[in-house]
């Protein structure tokens, strides 16, 4: 196995929330390496969603520490996480579908400027400074996308693959160290999911993290270098897809009780060509 | 000591009016997600059909209020199919400011027809009841008496039968219904109408006591808003529980504040109480 | 879709606002003169909602309150402490943008319909207050008497005619902040937020330190056209502040068009004209009104302006499918 270079980018340590009576999210001790694709994996309901929105800030936990690039960030606000260099995607195509391609990456980068309510009604120059850096910013993480031709267009007008890149560059604006993709590849076809994977490569290649949340286990185990996977709001495994395929507890996991198995083992799991529930998790 | 029972019967009286406006509103928005601003017109319209109902009908006082009921529950029922259920899907304020026309329209068409000056509505029993020193008015405990009748059997409907079960369910998780094949349309109607003859039965109570004019509604309006934020939006305990606290609040506030400002003293604790606790009283936060 | 409504370059502007220049000259006082001061003043009011509800995608119903707490501080110092009105205008704009933040502070707890509701519970309590209130308002009998505004660099603007200027000023600073705001870095956060609130917050902005910036422009213009009111009209009602104007002027905003820059002023200028010549209506006038709030959020939420948009889009698209045709 290799070992993770340098010290991890992210670290979180017995993070868990409880909502009422239940724990979505239970005493979950991980780390992030720098410049890895981590994917976050488990049955439905194990709290993956869940553990993005206590990252990003949108749930504050109810226990336990996140620390990002050595600074604890566990009780920062969704917009200062940002700010800190956490970027995110929705599971669905959530993007300004009304406004255009540039508009949406402008917001992205809304946190690296500093114009308020004077500036704009003085126009002074820091907010046309602040303007021109918000369009260089949006039409640099556009062409790291690759829509830069596209700029102009209303995003909703995109394909649904345009559409996630779009949400892609909007998180890329913000000049990210570690970029959270909730289910990137959802509602895509084969073909638009081997692009969307070269992209991420591209993106981590450029310097970046990238932790994910994934049912498509063909992009898991080609994508990822390192495995957490949740069950029930807890962690019961972190490694290599290989480690993490062979592991007991996994397979007990999406095999055992009623858990919604399947998902694990879709075709083409890891491209071995292994098809079934079974075969898929052992691949 | 009498004072302080007669104050409580008051209370107790108004309460289980606001509760009666309240809860169709909680309905109509656990249900149908719409904030429903012309439900304070349905109130006002069901204290005018009563009235109606007696002077031109020369009905007496319980046809009367049954006839109000029917005829605004077909009046919500109506305005859920002409104008709520287009809006399911347009943005929320779209609802709200649709709600807010059909309110005025109903007060304008209400001023035209009736007047803008005051109605009463005969007490159907009336004197007093005196019960060693506590004096207590007759309608006020037909009010008490009614109010918890009706919420009894709206409790009943909710719980027992398949269509009350179906309602609490959408209020609950519309989706949820959506999946074991409930009729979502229907059910919204459904609930336009009861909240509408809840309305109408609530103004047809309290018409004797209080005087009948065009406005009553805009004011009712806002304190069963107060009340549903209060108990959180589409909650029917948090709805009863809310009405009560706002009439102990206004009556016991009025008199031993000012009478000036009783009216309000349900925004007021409103104000405090969401400044502390955003999600209304009985709502878990996140 | 970009949402730019009917979209008069600033150069129609400019020619708007020196044609309305001319209409003192040509009809120095009377009806007409009345009818546009009026519809610049609510069209203000409109401007101001149509920040929060245009752009910002909130909904707040107390708009008419801070309008009532403009008019009346300028009423008060004016009539009460004896301040000129130029010093008074500007210290009820500060306080209704104090007003508003101290509302957002609060009522930005709560979201979407409950803060709607919550505010309009704010508006009824700020008219109830100003009602009850005899010894700072006049109470029932309200404020009468308000001067008119005291001369400047020679000019007496307690002619109507000149008056006139000081309302087609404030209107004209209005847009151009409006127009300002929108254009801008801030403008696009909020424009980002009436998108969706949740995704503005990932995607980095602030989003209540936005909201509570914008609700106090919001507020600030509602108290600048409180201003202007009292000094023209002379006679403050607390009737004014109350929610029936604020949803008045919400009919405006929709008729125009929310969330374009035409729409406030189009949508003001129209329905108000309109009423002149429904003056036997006036009591009865949301036997119409009602209705059309109805209608138009059912089949015209974009408002005339939106409508000029949509049929401009059309012919667009008609003309590029006659090039198909042709090719």
């Amino acid at each position: 196995m290799p070992e993770h270079p340098g010290t991890p980018l992210l670290e979180v340590e017995g993070l868990g929330i409880r909502f009422g009576g239940l724990h979505a999210v239970r005493d979950v001790t991980a780390s992030l390496p720098p410049e890895r694709i981590t994917a976050i994996i488990g049955p439905n309901g194990a709290g993956k969603s869940t553990f993005f929105n206590l990252i990003s800030g949108f749930y504050a936990p109810t226990s336990g520490r996140i620390r990002f690039q050595g600074e604890d960030i566990t009780r920062l606000k969704t917009h200062q996480v940002v700010g800190r260099g956490i970027a995110r995607t929705f599971q669905t195509t959530t993007i300004y579908k009304e406004l255009s391609v540039l508009d949406n990456a402008m917001i992205g980068h809304r946190v690296r400027t500093r114009s308020g309510l004077w500036d704009a009604l003085l126009r002074t120059g820091r907010e046309q400074r602040d303007e021109r850096e918000s369009r260089d910013g949006a039409m640099r993480a556009l062409e790291r996308v690759g829509l830069a031709g596209q700029a102009g267009r209303p995003a909703g007008a995109l394909t649904q693959e345009g559409q996630k890149r779009v949400g892609i560059a909007m998180a890329l604006s913000s000049d990210p160290r570690l970029l959270l993709l909730d289910e990137p590849a959802a509602g895509m076809n084969p073909e638009e999911t081997v692009n969307l994977m070269g992209l991420i490569r591209e993106l981590v290649g450029g310097g970046l993290t990238v932790a994910l949340v994934e049912h498509k286990m063909s992009l898991v185990m080609g994508l990822a270098d390192e495995i957490v996977v949740l069950h029930h709001g807890q962690k019961i495994a972190q490694g290599t897809p290989g480690e993490v395929s062979r592991d007991p507890a996994v397979i007990e996991a999406y095999l055992g009780g009623h858990a919604h198995g399947g998902q694990m083992g879709q075709p083409g799991a890891a491209g071995s060509g292994a098809s079934g529930t079974e075969e898929g998790a052992h691949a | 000591m009498t004072i302080l029972f007669q104050q409580l019967s008051n209370a107790l009286a108004l309460g289980g009016v606001y509760a009666l406006v309240a809860l169709g509103l909680t309905l109509v928005y656990g249900v149908m997600r719409v904030p429903n601003f012309a439900h304070g017109g349905l109130y006002m319209l069901g204290a005018y059909f009563a009235y109606a109902a007696l002077n031109s009908l020369g009905v007496g006082y319980v046809p009367a209020l049954i006839l109000a009921a029917v005829a605004v529950a077909g009046l919500a029922a109506l305005l859920e199919r002409l104008v709520f259920y287009p809006l399911r899907n347009a943005p929320h304020v779209h609802a709200m400011i649709a709600a807010i026309g059909v309110l005025f329209f109903f007060e304008a068409v209400v001023q035209l027809i009736w007047g803008a000056d005051f109605k009463q509505i005969a007490e159907p029993v009336p004197g007093i009841l005196n019960l060693g020193g506590v004096v207590i008015t007759w309608q006020r405990l037909i009010v008490i008496a009614a109010s918890v009748l009706v919420m009894l059997g709206l409790n009943f409907f909710l719980k027992r039968t398949l269509t009350g079960a179906t309602i609490e369910a959408m209020s609950q998780n519309r989706e949820g219904a959506r999946l074991v094949g409930i009729n979502v349309n229907r059910v919204g109607m459904l609930t336009f109408a009861i909240s509408g003859a809840l309305a109408a039965v609530a103004a047809a109570l309290i018409a004797p006591i209080v005087s009948v004019a065009p406005s009553m509604g805009e004011v009712m309006n806002l304190k069963v808003f107060a009340i549903i934020i209060l108990g959180g939006m589409g909650s029917v305990p948090g709805a009863i529980v809310g009405a009560f606290l706002l009439a102990f609040a206004e009556v016991f506030g009025g008199f031993y504040i000012n009478l000036d400002f009783a009216d309000v003293i349900g925004f007021a604790a409103l104000v405090i109480v969401l400044a502390i606790r955003p999600q209304g009283l009985f709502r878990r936060g996140t | 879709m970009t949402r730019s409504g009917f979209k008069p370059g600033p150069l129609v502007w400019v020619a708007v606002f020196a044609l309305a220049a001319l209409l003192p000259l040509l009809q120095p006082g009377g009806f007409v003169l009345d009818v546009a001061i009026n519809v610049m003043i609510w069209s203000m009011v409109a401007y101001g909602l149509n920040v929060m509800l245009g752009y910002t995608g909130q909904l707040p119903l107390a708009h008419a309150g801070f309008f009532g707490i403009g008019a009346y501080t300028v009423g008060i110092l004016t009539l009460k402490q004896g301040w000129n009105f130029w010093l008074a205008w500007p210290a009820a704009i500060v306080i209704c943008a104090l007003g508003g933040l101290l509302l957002g502070l609060v009522a930005f707890r709560t979201k979407g319909d409950a803060f709607s509701i919550f505010t309009l519970g704010v508006g009824v309590i700020i008219a109830l207050v100003i009602n009850k209130w005899d010894s700072l308002t006049g109470g029932n009998d309200g404020l009468n008497g308000v001067p008119p505004a005291s001369s400047l660099f020679g000019i007496d603007f307690s002619r109507s005619a000149n008056f006139y200027y000081v309302a087609l000023a404030a209107l004209a600073l209005t847009v151009l902040i409006v127009a300002r705001t929108r254009q801008s870095v801030f403008g696009r956060s909020l424009v980002a937020i009436r998108g969706g609130e949740d995704l503005a917050r990932s995607a980095g902005i602030d989003v209540y330190s936005h909201k509570l910036r914008a609700l106090m422009l919001s507020t600030a213009i509602a108290g600048l056209a409180g201003g202007v009111y009292a000094a023209y009209v002379g006679f403050l009602g607390s009737a004014v502040a109350g929610p029936t104007t604020t949803f008045t002027v919400l009919l405006y905003l929709l008729v125009g068009g929310v969330g374009t820059l035409a729409g406030p002023l189009l949508g003001t200028g129209i329905v108000y004209v309109a009423l002149q010549f429904l003056k036997g209506l006036q009591d009865y006038q949301y036997i119409v009104f009602g209705p059309l709030l109805v209608l138009l959020v059912l089949f015209a939420p974009q408002g005339l302006a939106g409508l000029w948009d949509r049929a401009q889009a059309r012919r667009v698209q008609a003309r590029a499918e006659r090039a198909v045709d042709h090719a």
